[in-house]
Formats: C-alpha cells, sequence, structure tokens
C-alpha cells in the first residue's frame, strides 16, 4: 500500500472528553492512513467516535478533549503544533467540509466574499485576484454563471448548490486533504448523487486526498476505495471497499451490512380493497401557508388525491419540500386544511373545530421524526406513555394505567424496567419504540409515522423497522408511513405515493412503483439511490448518468 | 449496541437532595467557578442568617434611642457601649445595620413571591395562547421597561402608601413597586422560553393524543420553561435590595420608627461625611455592597455552570478508580453536546 508518503497518518491516537460524567474515552487507540488520490470512508454508528477521529486531523476539538497519539498531515504532526502553524495549515494542508451547508454558510455575506475570506486569511491574494480565484472555485465545483453568482447570498442557492460552495470554500487553497463529515446527509437523494460525483472527480483530477464520514453505506458503496469500520472508539477493521462488501471479516461489520435496507420488491399482500372503508380519503387537497403581510402564501400541497383503506400501510415518498409532512400533520390535525377535501376517521379536516375533532384522537396514533424531542423530558417514559390513557379517561392517573403501559412497552420490546426511566436515558431506538408504544396506547385505527427511522443507525432502523411490520401484523392498524427513504418504503408499505412538488407524481402498489417506474421523476428517484454494493452500483451510476441526472 | 441486547441496566441514581437546584450546581462546579459560587453562598448565609436572628443579635432594638443610663447621644464614635457608633438621630449603628438585614430579606421575598408568580402565570399565557392577548401583555411590558425602574418604583410606592408608612406598609410599598419593574422580566423570560418548548415535538405530540390545553401548558409546557429562573431570581433580588435602598435614599423608604433601612440611614449620614464622621455612612453602605455581592456571585456563578459551553470541568485525574470509568466507550448523549 505504501507507495509515496501518506497525506494523513493517524498513530495511535487517544481522544479523552471531560464531561459532566467523568472522563469519557472517545477515541481509544486509532491507527489509520490516508494515500493521496484515496478517498477513505469512516463508518460507524453515532456515538463510535468517528466524526472525533476525522476532526482531529484539523484539531478541530473543543476545549474539553485532551488528543495523545500523532496526526500526521504531511510532515507535521498536528497534535503537538502550535495556534499560529495550526492556522496556516488549516485551510492549505487540509480543509473541512460540514454537513449541514446552510449553517455552514454565513447568511449576511455574499458568497464570494466567504470565499475570499480564506484566501486573504493566508494572504496570498488581493482582492482582486482573489475574486477571480473564487470565480475560478465556483466553476470548478459547477455553479453555472460564476461570474454573476459570486455575488449572490447563501439563501438563493439551492441545498445542493451551497454544499457545492462549501466544498469550493474547501478546496480554495488546494488543500491536499479534505474531510467530509457527512457530506450528503442534509441533501435529497438526486442531490446526493451529484455532490458524490463532484466529489468523485475532484479525486480523479487533483488528486485529494479524502476522509468520508458517513453512516450511509450507499454512499461508500459508491464513492470509497477504502473504509475503516468504527466502533466504540476503535477501528475493527479496514479493507478496500469491494473486499469489505464481499467478504467482511468483523462480525460487526456484518451486522452493520445486513441491517442496511435495500430495494428488493417485497410483493406484501394487501387487504382487500374492495373489503374494507376508507380511513383517510383525499380529494383535491390543497394546504397553503400564510404568507408575511402583503405577500402570497406558499403552496405545500396541491390537487392531491390519497386513500389509506382500514388496515392498509401507505407509503407516502418525497424529498424535502414535496410535502409529504405537510399531508402528514394536516391528517392529525396540526396544520389547517385550506382546499378540496380531507376526510380522516369520518370527519371533514377542513374548517374542523379541534372540539370535534377531539374525540376521534383516540383512533389516531403519530410517530415523529426526532426520538430526542418528542418526549416531556421531565417525565418518565411509562408517565409519557400513559398520556393518552388518561387524556381520553381510559386511565385516572399515570399510576393507574401502569398495567396497560406495562403490556404496550412489552410489545415495543422494552420490558418494565424502562418505564422508570426518563426519556434522556434511553438510546434513539429506545425511544422511538417508546414513541410507537404511546402511539397504540388506545389500539388506534390509524398510525401516522413522519419519518420515524431517518434519525437512526442503520442497524437501530432495521430493528425499528421489523418492530413496526410486526406490530402492524398484530394489530391491523392502517399507516401512513412517510418517508424519503425508498428502501424502507420497500420494506413496509402495502402502496406507494411518490410526492413531488406537492402534487403525485406516481402511486400504486410497491412492486409497480419501484419495480417499473413510469414517471420519470420516480426513476430518478430510484436511479439516484445508492445501493450498498459497490460493483452494482458502479453499473447503476452509468444508468444515471443517462437519465440526465449528472450536473458537473 | 444496549439496543438488541436489551437487558435493563439498573443506574444509580444520587440521592434527592443532590439533585435540587443550588447542590447540584455546587457539586458540578470546580475551580474559579466553585469559589465564586462558595463565596457568594456565604455571604448569603450570613445575610439570611443575621436577618432571622435579628432580635438576638442586635444588642439594642431599631428604633431605641436611650439605654440604661440615658439617651445614646447623637453621632458618638464607637465605643464599648455602641460598636459601631451612633447616628444622627441618636440611633446605635450596630443594632441598625443588623435590623435592616431583616427588612432587605423580607422586601425581597415578598417582591420575588409577587412578580414570580405573577410573571410566570403571564408569560406562560401570552406564550401560549398568542394572539391579541400576548400583542397587548408585550406592549404593556415594554411600555414599562420604557420607564426609568426607580421612578416607577416612586410612583408605586406613593400610591400604595402616600409616603409614609408603617413596617408592613413599607415592605410592601417597596415590594410592589418591585415588582411592576421585575414582571416583565419574568414575562419576558418565561414567554421566550414557551415559545420555544410550544413547537417542540412532544407538545404536539401531546396535541395529536387530544390533550387539553391546559393539560399541555401545565403539565408539558410551564415546567420545562422555568429552567433559567433560579438564574434571574438571583440577579432580581440583588436589584430588589438596591431599589429598596434607593427608595430609602429619596426618602420615600420606612419610616425609622417602623423598621431599620439601610437606605434611610444612607441618607442621613449625607450630612456626617463632610465633617468626618465616617461610621454613620460606611456599615450601612458596606451591607447594601456585600448582600449585593453575595447574591450576585451566586447568580453569576449559576449562570456560568448552566451553559456547557462556559462550564469547566475536572481535568482526568489519574486515578484509578477514574482509569475504570474512562474504559468505558462514549454514551451518546455526552458526545452529542461536542460533536
Amino acid at each position: 500500500m505504501a507507495r509515496t508518503q501518506p497525506a494523513v497518518d493517524i498513530r495511535d491516537l487517544r481522544i479523552t472528553f471531560d464531561t459532566d460524567g467523568g472522563t469519557v474515552q472517545a477515541v481509544r487507540g486509532v491507527d489509520l492512513e490516508v494515500q493521496p488520490g484515496e478517498v477513505l470512508a469512516i463508518v460507524g454508528e453515532s456515538g463510535s467516535g468517528k466524526t472525533v477521529t476525522a476532526r482531529s486531523i484539523l484539531r478541530l476539538l473543543p476545549e474539553t478533549a485532551t488528543v495523545k497519539g500523532a496526526v500526521m498531515v504531511g510532515p507535521e504532526n498536528v497534535v503537538t503544533l502550535d495556534q499560529r502553524r495550526l492556522r496556516q495549515l488549516r485551510g492549505t494542508a487540509a480543509a473541512m467540509i460540514f454537513q449541514e451547508p446552510s449553517t455552514a454558510l454565513n447568511p449576511v455575506y455574499t458568497v464570494g466574499w466567504q470565499l475570499a475570506e480564506g484566501l486573504r486569511a493566508h494572504g496570498k491574494y488581493t482582492k482582486k485576484q482573489a475574486r477571480a480565484h473564487a470565480i475560478e472555485m465556483l466553476r470548478r465545483v459547477g455553479i453555472p454563471e460564476p461570474d454573476r453568482r459570486v455575488d449572490d447570498y447563501p439563501h438563493q442557492f439551492s441545498g445542493g448548490q451551497k454544499q457545492r460552495i462549501v466544498i469550493a470554500m474547501a478546496l480554495a487553497l488546494d488543500a491536499s486533504v479534505l474531510i467530509a463529515d457527512e457530506p450528503t446527509t442534509a441533501l435529497d437523494v438526486t442531490v446526493q448523487a451529484e455532490i458524490l460525483d463532484l466529489l468523485r472527480h475532484l479525486r480523479d483530477e487533483f488528486g485529494t486526498a479524502i476522509v468520508l464520514i458517513t453512516h450511509n453505506m450507499g454512499v461508500v458503496a459508491d464513492l470509497a476505495d477504502r473504509v475503516a469500520v468504527m466502533y466504540q472508539g476503535e477501528i475493527v477493521e479496514t479493507a478496500p471497499v469491494r473486499e469489505l462488501f464481499a467478504a467482511p471479516a468483523h462480525p460487526y461489520t456484518r451486522k452493520l451490512l445486513a441491517a442496511v435496507p435495500r430495494v428488493e420488491l417485497v410483493e406484501r399482500v394487501a387487504p382487500p380493497e374492495a373489503a374494507t372503508e376508507a380511513v383517510v380519503e383525499a380529494s383535491g387537497l390543497e394546504i397553503e401557508y400564510p404568507g408575511r403581510l402583503g405577500r402570497k402564501g406558499f403552496r405545500a400541497v396541491h390537487g392531491v388525491d390519497l386513500r389509506v383503506g382500514a388496515g392498509e400501510v401507505v407509503g407516502l415518498v418525497g424529498e424535502s419540500g414535496s410535502g409529504k409532512t405537510t399531508i402528514g400533520r394536516a391528517i392529525a390535525g396540526l396544520t389547517a386544511v385550506t382546499g378540496g377535501s380531507l376526510r380522516v376517521l369520518g370527519t371533514e379536516m377542513r374548517g374542523v373545530k379541534e372540539r370535534e375533532f377531539r374525540p376521534k384522537r383516540r383512533e389516531l396514533g403519530f410517530v415523529f421524526q426526532d426520538p430526542a424531542t418528542s418526549f416531556n423530558p421531565l417525565l418518565t417514559i411509562a408517565q409519557c406513555v400513559a398520556e393518552p390513557l388518561v387524556v381520553h379517561g381510559v386511565a385516572s392517573s399515570p399510576a393507574d394505567a401502569r398495567d396497560r403501559v406495562d403490556e404496550l412497552l412489552d410489545a415495543v420490546q422494552l420490558s418494565g424496567g424502562y418505564g422508570d426511566r426518563f426519556p434522556h436515558e434511553l438510546s434513539g431506538g429506545q425511544r422511538q419504540r417508546a414513541s410507537l408504544a404511546r402511539a397504540l396506547a388506545l389500539d388506534p385505527k390509524l398510525l401516522i409515522a413522519d419519518e420515524p427511522t431517518s434519525a437512526l443507525d442503520v442497524s437501530v432502523q432495521a430493528r425499528v423497522l421489523e418492530l413496526f411490520e410486526e406490530l402492524q401484523e398484530r394489530f391491523g392498524f392502517a399507516s401512513l408511513f412517510i418517508t424519503h427513504d425508498l428502501a424502507v418504503v420497500d420494506r413496509i408499505a402495502h402502496r406507494v405515493v411518490v410526492l413531488h412538488r406537492g402534487e403525485i407524481a406516481e402511486e400504486g402498489t410497491a412492486a409497480e412503483v419501484l419495480g417499473a417506474p413510469r414517471d420519470p421523476y420516480t426513476q430518478r428517484l430510484l436511479a439516484s439511490l445508492p445501493v450498498p454494493d459497490p460493483v452494482e452500483q458502479a453499473e447503476r451510476r452509468a444508468a444515471f448518468v443517462a437519465l440526465g441526472g449528472s450536473a458537473s | 449496541m444496549s439496543d438488541t441486547t436489551s437487558v435493563p441496566t439498573v443506574q444509580v441514581r444520587p440521592p434527592w437532595w443532590h439533585r435540587l437546584p443550588i447542590i447540584q450546581q455546587l457539586r458540578q462546579s470546580v475551580g474559579l467557578q466553585r469559589g465564586m459560587l462558595v463565596a457568594g453562598l456565604v455571604i448569603t448565609g450570613i445575610f439570611v442568617v443575621v436577618a432571622i436572628f435579628a432580635p438576638l443579635l442586635a444588642p439594642y432594638g431599631f428604633n431605641q434611642l436611650r439605654g440604661p443610663d440615658g439617651l445614646f447621644g447623637a453621632q458618638q464614635p464607637p465605643s464599648a457601649d455602641h460598636l459601631l457608633g451612633t447616628t444622627v438621630g441618636g440611633y446605635d449603628v450596630l443594632s441598625r445595620v443588623i435590623w435592616g438585614a431583616q427588612t432587605a430579606l423580607l422586601v425581597i421575598l415578598v417582591a420575588i413571591v409577587l412578580s414570580v408568580f405573577l410573571g410566570i402565570a403571564l408569560g406562560l399565557l401570552s406564550g401560549y395562547i398568542g394572539g391579541w392577548f400576548d400583542r397587548i401583555t408585550i406592549v404593556i411590558a415594554d411600555a414599562i421597561y420604557a420607564f426609568p425602574s426607580l421612578l416607577l418604583a416612586i410612583v408605586a410606592a406613593i400610591v400604595i402608601s402616600g409616603g409614609q408608612s408603617s413596617l408592613w406598609g413599607g415592605i410592601f410599598a417597596a415590594a410592589v413597586s418591585i415588582t411592576v419593574v421585575f414582571i416583565p422580566q419574568y414575562l419576558r423570560v418565561v414567554r421566550a422560553e414557551v415559545l420555544r418548548v410550544k413547537s417542540e415535538a412532544f407538545v404536539e405530540s401531546a396535541k395529536v393524543v387530544g390533550a387539553s390545553n391546559a393539560r399541555i401548558m401545565f403539565r408539558h409546557v410551564l415546567r420545562n420553561s422555568t429552567r433559567t429562573l433560579p438564574l434571574i431570581l438571583t440577579l432580581n433580588s440583588s436589584e430588589a435590595i438596591l431599589t429598596l435602598a434607593g427608595l430609602g435614599f429619596l426618602g420615600f423608604g420606612i419610616e425609622p420608627s417602623a423598621a431599620a433601612e439601610w437606605g434611610y440611614d444612607l441618607n442621613k449620614s449625607l450630612s456626617d461625611v463632610t465633617s468626618g464622621i465616617w461610621w454613620t455612612s460606611i456599615f450601612p453602605g458596606l451591607a447594601i455592597v456585600l448582600v449585593v455581592l453575595g447574591v450576585t456571585l451566586i447568580g453569576e456563578s449559576l449562570n456560568d455552570l448552566a451553559d456547557p459551553r462556559l462550564r469547566a470541568r475536572r481535568k482526568p485525574a489519574e486515578t484509578p478508580g477514574q482509569a475504570v470509568a474512562a474504559e468505558q466507550p462514549a454514551a451518546r448523549e455526552e458526545l452529542g453536546e461536542v460533536l
């Protein structure tokens, strides 16, 4: 492997954090090497220390961290460098791409100014030269009309373009190492494909070494040359990407790969349509968010016809801004319906009074996206799960409901002991299971799940999905499952509805929509979804380019 | 991956008193922040003890003018009989300072109790209900903000007691005038927190479940919105003392025959300063400064400790016990604060 001097060489890195609960070892003896022109992916679940390891390359660590070992960037050891030299190194030798492009850019300056700032900080350019260079960088990352757009502000760019600009900033000083911390997690799949394309292009053209941190095995298969798997602060396995996917050596790697959902077109027998009455029926549904004074409102959903029969799981798929969450919230009565008709459990939601709908609420459950915020932090899990029972008068107090709560927690495989814990004492997956228990407390006819697994690690996601399937079969509730992940929909849903800019692009059984998509948007969506298999992904990438998805 | 092998490990909870507001922070603090907090707690502790046991500690009554040997005499320098001398009115300075602590404590308590309850209730309602009620409350609060607070306190004092006052009349006049100034602060802080909490998923979850507005407000929103209150509480206590002293100094305080009040004593000692009589002004002034300092120290260190970015933490001590603790892998929540 040792062709030349490695771009980054990490030796026996140990990082500890001083926290309120004492010292925590986040990284425990990591050895890593990145060659120039190589993409090294660090994968692992949250808390495995992958971000901390990558950030140590720039020593971008909080004050509470203590670093031991050596991190060689080129000839220099970052761990022992003084502040001045470290600042010179940042940007010129190694640079960082952040996860959320919209917060990595300063909203009050033009992108050109921000690009030039990095150049001027290292003192090599005059104002004019810096501007010319900024335009050049924008062109290189594929921003159309760079000489005009250099004076635009961040909010005038789309999410994908913003991420391109962040990459341009990272590249502005010809950094030889690029650290990309979940660079595509906040982006839609079609945009993600473009950004991955750009990163691949950079590696090939400029020989940039890229350290890619991600939890998405599809992204790894698409971009990485070599993969390091981290688990609890240690590297358990390092292997070239094809080897790793073909023959994972470590049991943890095997488990991780097995948990990744794939589009496999499992046919799930839907309940016979004719026999069931509709739980949700929308016709010509329109939802408009009111605009500011004197401005037109934003119409998030227009003219959507949707039907969820009893006992049926409908997957609602779409990219961000497609209106999928808005529809879910409207069904739960959290957002007002402004046009058309939406009947939920026999009640017309257009212009409904909360008082009239309240009795119906016991037949409706809702699972929220972020398990961290969906529980009252001051109540125990048992009290939270008992809440619907108490509100609807089934039990007089949380203590009175305890038997039923224990039953429910049992059903989601959180045995009695968890009930007395507080939400922050549970992991994300456990909280999401408790959230399911709360949604099912009153044995509802309809369950709305709004991206219930997108905040979870893949291994945890697999378990929550499994549980969802099992409970659905057992209780037979109808469900609207909102997600952006086609692989998840494939696994869960009887029927799939694809939303695009507030309208339905395609609708049908899971096999029809995912197996033989007719709508070009669905086709593009499917093609840009990276599969967790490097060989297959290379073929699919060619197909995606053929569909005109690539922009760079 | 404790997620798949779900064996609930019983965590040892610290005893309940470790989770009380100030005690918890005291245990958490280190270094300078701990020093500030301890100093503040000691000073405030002494102040409270003195205030409670004033009848036992003070050698004379606050309005006592004569002892067994007749009148004390005005402006007597410190002596064995009068450790800190006597004032121009012929009162014993030490006794006045000690009794003054009691008045100050009473004013703080009444002012805080009045403004906390009203302020929180208004903040909760205006934050949660919003709309016209919110707008009107906020406009009134802003109007009060725009007034110089001491001027407002003077107006309140005149309205309540007509300028003349007994002990409780004076205390309430001072407390209510302070309350008027403080309510907008509590209102603003609680309202901001309520607005934040209101949009959290767990409140929406309660809405979806069908909980009534009152239940959502009191069970879910209120308790999650009071995080910063201990901090404002301490800072406002010191402001309350200053306002009381200011009122007394301007002559809107409590009559010397009704209670001892530091601001009043300072006012009366004004003319003494130029004639070299230092003991009448130094000691009441010192009392005000010390109490404000003590309470402010608590407030400031609570502020630092509440913010994870400002909070100092123990450096890893290389003991075997800590080394064992350090071998445990990083918990997700603990890293979450850092990443």
